[in-house]
């Protein structure tokens, strides 16, 4: 970049009105009150102030929640024990254990796989890594739990998050992908080529 | 004098015989390649190597061919000229490589070969992001039982076929060969004749992508996680060079480490998969003095406090009634410092050796149909421990002539023996009957080993010793190299290394500095003078001058 083509921008500076604050506390009363009068007396589109628990919100679908652990057509477990989730993993909470898998469609799969839900800071780095679709961060936001063994979650319990995310229709099955090889063919040009695992 | 120029940078190779490759590499360039391997034949039938080659004429002219060549099977002359980083060297790098990788199924995630694969870091430095291929890949099915130690994944296979080749060079068995042709050739067994050999792991190594794997490495860890550390094999006194791949404390596999002072590029599986006993959680893991009230105490202070005086308090009745056994497992540094210890307890203690694992006849490889061994690679010794020749040095040096502990035993009955076994290997046991009711008749029997055995239940004392991956020092292999380990894993919480137990001992300050007390040793010995200043380097220094 040229240095002509730099724009240095100056903060405006603050003015009497500024540095006493009092006009800008007024302004924001103004939309609070502006938000509880159509609470109280508009219509109930308008409406902003939700009746948390027992009113749940609407989180967007790429809210960062619990993990699930996808299934696959069969219902079985999607994951290949690749290790990319650990690997990407910034805090270190996923641990897993490989081992030749039972069935003839593919030659890995996890033997343990365990996330410490306390330990994670829901970055999604897993999800980006994830190279069969197998990991995903569900809208689940409200985890609690008595202690900090039942917040160490092993593969049985997320695939029950899978199973009730699923239930419920908060997080459907966002894509059926997930199987290794395509990594160099290109998406546009309509190539069939096998990208099944071999055997 | 040959002149060579790779990448307009000139280079003297002198008067070697080098091909294209060497000579690249003298100048730091790397040419890529997979079916080359200094160890075995030139093929050139993976063409990766392709570069452009010319010569420069007497009058300064350069005159390049038109072709590009494989430099692997190109010899270096003088006035050779080299490109590598031209665009036809670049499309042909390129080409080879989208070749290559028509029938790959790229199933990086689950291969173990991801993170140190040729195939992958060529891709990326050399090859397209793209491939034209729209025709189904072939997926051969896979060999799992190619040999008992390996598997073969046969759609990843490039088809370099350094895996025949080694077994037809170096180990000299030839149990592998390439079936069908074109694209559907395959790497395969003869039927009944499975890759069972003592070097075949080595196969593993050589293949520069995922398609040959190690059973016993196979799912258990992905490679960017190991850490690894220079270090010498402990199974025999060939003394190979090794990396030592571990993860938290946790050996997960050995790999030969390129050395021409010892055994050249390979190692034998009898080393490579004989390491498990390191992570064994049978292995003693603490100190132990069994008082004659029956009590156990494990405190080191205490223990080290009661055996000094206890030693001296025998020598002082009887000056020569201490013995100490040196295993040849320890490192010189260990037979040192403890031999050092026990002089000083009494000028008139005797050391001697213990008993030396000695296992059928040395093997020689390539096999060969006559029974006399020409042309030997490999050599798989029968002395199954990685130290003799240097315990021995130590031994004669305070005592003059070296004594096996049975024969000393024979004829003498000292009052206390220390031993320091620290033997590898979990089910096999270092001393038979006789030796074990030969040791059970002497009053303070002191004993430093790697398991729990009769030996250590009939001994007063008992100390953990370290394992080969957990400790610093020397061992000198049978022509007198001697090589520097390094500790890849830390001891369990309260074992201590054998080294800084006999420096508690000795009550010298600090913790074991291998290179300082290999200096002190080339000082006071004359065979180890050449081990001056502590450092080896990653080949190691001969002892004595080889004939």
């Amino acid at each position: 970049m040229k240095a002509d083509e730099i724009t240095w921008v100056k903060s405006p500076e603050f003015g009497v009105m500024d540095q006493i604050f009092l006009p800008a506390i007024f302004t924001g009363l103004v939309t609070t009150l502006t938000h509880m009068g159509s609470t109280l007396f508009g219509p109930k589109k308008d409406v902003v102030t939700q009746q948390f628990p027992e009113q749940r919100p609407h989180l967007p679908a790429n809210y960062r929640g619990v993990h699930r652990l996808n299934r696959d057509d069969e219902g079985r477990v999607k994951c290949v024990a690749c290790y990319m989730c650990s690997t990407a993993c910034p805090a270190h909470c996923i641990d897993i254990v490989a081992a030749p898998s039972p069935w003839p469609d593919r030659e890995k799969y996890p033997e343990v796989f365990v996330i410490d839900e306390l330990r994670c800071i829901y970055c999604g780095m897993c999800e980006q890594a994830c190279p069969v679709d197998a990991i995903e961060l569900t809208t689940l936001y409200d985890l609690t739990g008595h202690s900090r063994e039942e917040m160490i979650f092993n593969k049985e319990k997320l695939l029950s998050v899978f199973d009730k995310t699923v239930a419920m229709g908060t997080d459907p099955i966002r894509t059926t992908h997930g199987r290794l090889g395509v990594a160099s063919e290109p998406a546009s040009s309509g190539v069939t080529g096998s990208s099944s695992m071999q055997t | 004098m040959a002149t060579v120029y790779i990448n307009d940078k000139a280079v003297d190779i002198g008067d070697k015989k080098l091909n294209l490759v060497q000579a690249a590499e003298l100048a730091g360039v790397t040419i890529p390649h997979y079916c080359y391997h200094p160890a075995l034949s030139v093929v050139a039938s993976c063409r990766m190597c392709l570069v452009e080659v010319g010569e420069k004429k007497p009058d300064g002219t350069v005159v390049m061919q038109p072709r590009v060549i494989p430099a692997c099977q190109t010899p270096a002359k003088d006035n050779t000229v080299i490109q590598t980083a031209t665009a036809k060297s670049k499309s042909a790098q390129a080409q080879t490589l989208e070749s290559i990788l028509l029938n790959h199924p790229l199933d990086c995630p689950v291969c173990d070969k991801a993170g140190e694969c040729k195939l992958q870091d060529y891709s990326y430095n050399y090859g397209n992001s793209e491939s034209r291929m729209v025709d189904d890949k072939n997926t051969p099915p896979n060999k799992p039982d190619l040999g008992n130690n390996i598997s073969l994944f046969t759609d990843r296979c490039i088809m370099c076929s350094r895996c025949v080749r080694f077994t037809r060079e170096i180990s000299g068995t030839a149990e592998l060969h390439v079936i069908n042709r074109g694209s559907h050739a395959e790497i395969d067994i003869f039927p009944t004749e499975p890759l069972n050999n003592k070097l075949a792991s080595n196969v593993v190594d050589l293949c520069p992508v995922g398609a040959l794997a190690s059973k016993d490495f196979l799912y258990t860890h992905r490679v960017w996680n190991l850490k690894t550390q220079d270090s010498v094999c402990a199974g025999c006194s060939t003394g190979c060079s090794i990396h030592l791949d571990t993860n938290k404390n946790v050996v997960y596999r050995l790999r030969p480490r390129e050395n021409p002072n010892a055994q050249g590029y390979f190692m034998c599986d009898d080393g490579r998969l004989g390491y498990h006993y390191v992570n064994s959680s049978n292995r003693i893991s603490k100190p132990n003095l069994k008082l004659d009230s029956g009590a156990d105490i494990s405190s080191w202070k205490d223990i080290m406090l009661s055996l000094r005086s206890e030693l001296k308090a025998v020598a002082s009745k009887n000056a020569s009634g201490v013995a100490a056994m040196l295993s040849p497992f320890l490192t010189v540094e260990e037979g040192f410092l403890l031999a050092t210890f026990i002089k000083s307890i009494s000028p008139k203690a005797k050391l001697v050796l213990g008993p030396v694992p000695v296992v059928g006849e040395d093997d020689h490889y390539p096999k060969t149909r006559g029974s006399v061994p020409v042309n030997v690679k490999f050599t798989i010794r029968n002395e199954k421990c990685p130290n003799k020749k240097g315990i021995e040095e130590v031994i004669k040096h305070f005592e003059g002539e070296v004594v096996l502990v049975s024969d000393y035993l024979n004829k003498n009955s000292p009052d206390a023996l220390f031993i320091a076994a620290g033997y590898q290997g979990e089910e096999v046991s270092w001393f038979d009957n006789n030796l074990l009711s030969q040791f059970k008749k002497i009053k303070l029997l002191i004993t430093q080993d790697l398991f729990p055995s009769a030996l250590t239940d009939a001994s007063k004392y008992v100390i953990p010793s370290a394992a080969f991956s957990e400790k610093e020092g020397t061992f000198v292999n049978f022509a007198g190299l001697a090589q520097e380990l390094h500790w890849a894993c830390v001891p369990l919480k309260q074992v201590r290394t054998d080294g800084q137990v006999y420096l508690d001992l000795l009550e010298r300050k600090g913790l074991l500095q291998a290179a300082n007390i290999r200096d002190e040793i080339s000082k006071s010995i004359p065979y180890f003078s050449r081990l001056a200043g502590g450092k080896l380097g990653s080949d190691g220094i001969h002892l004595v001058n080889l004939a």
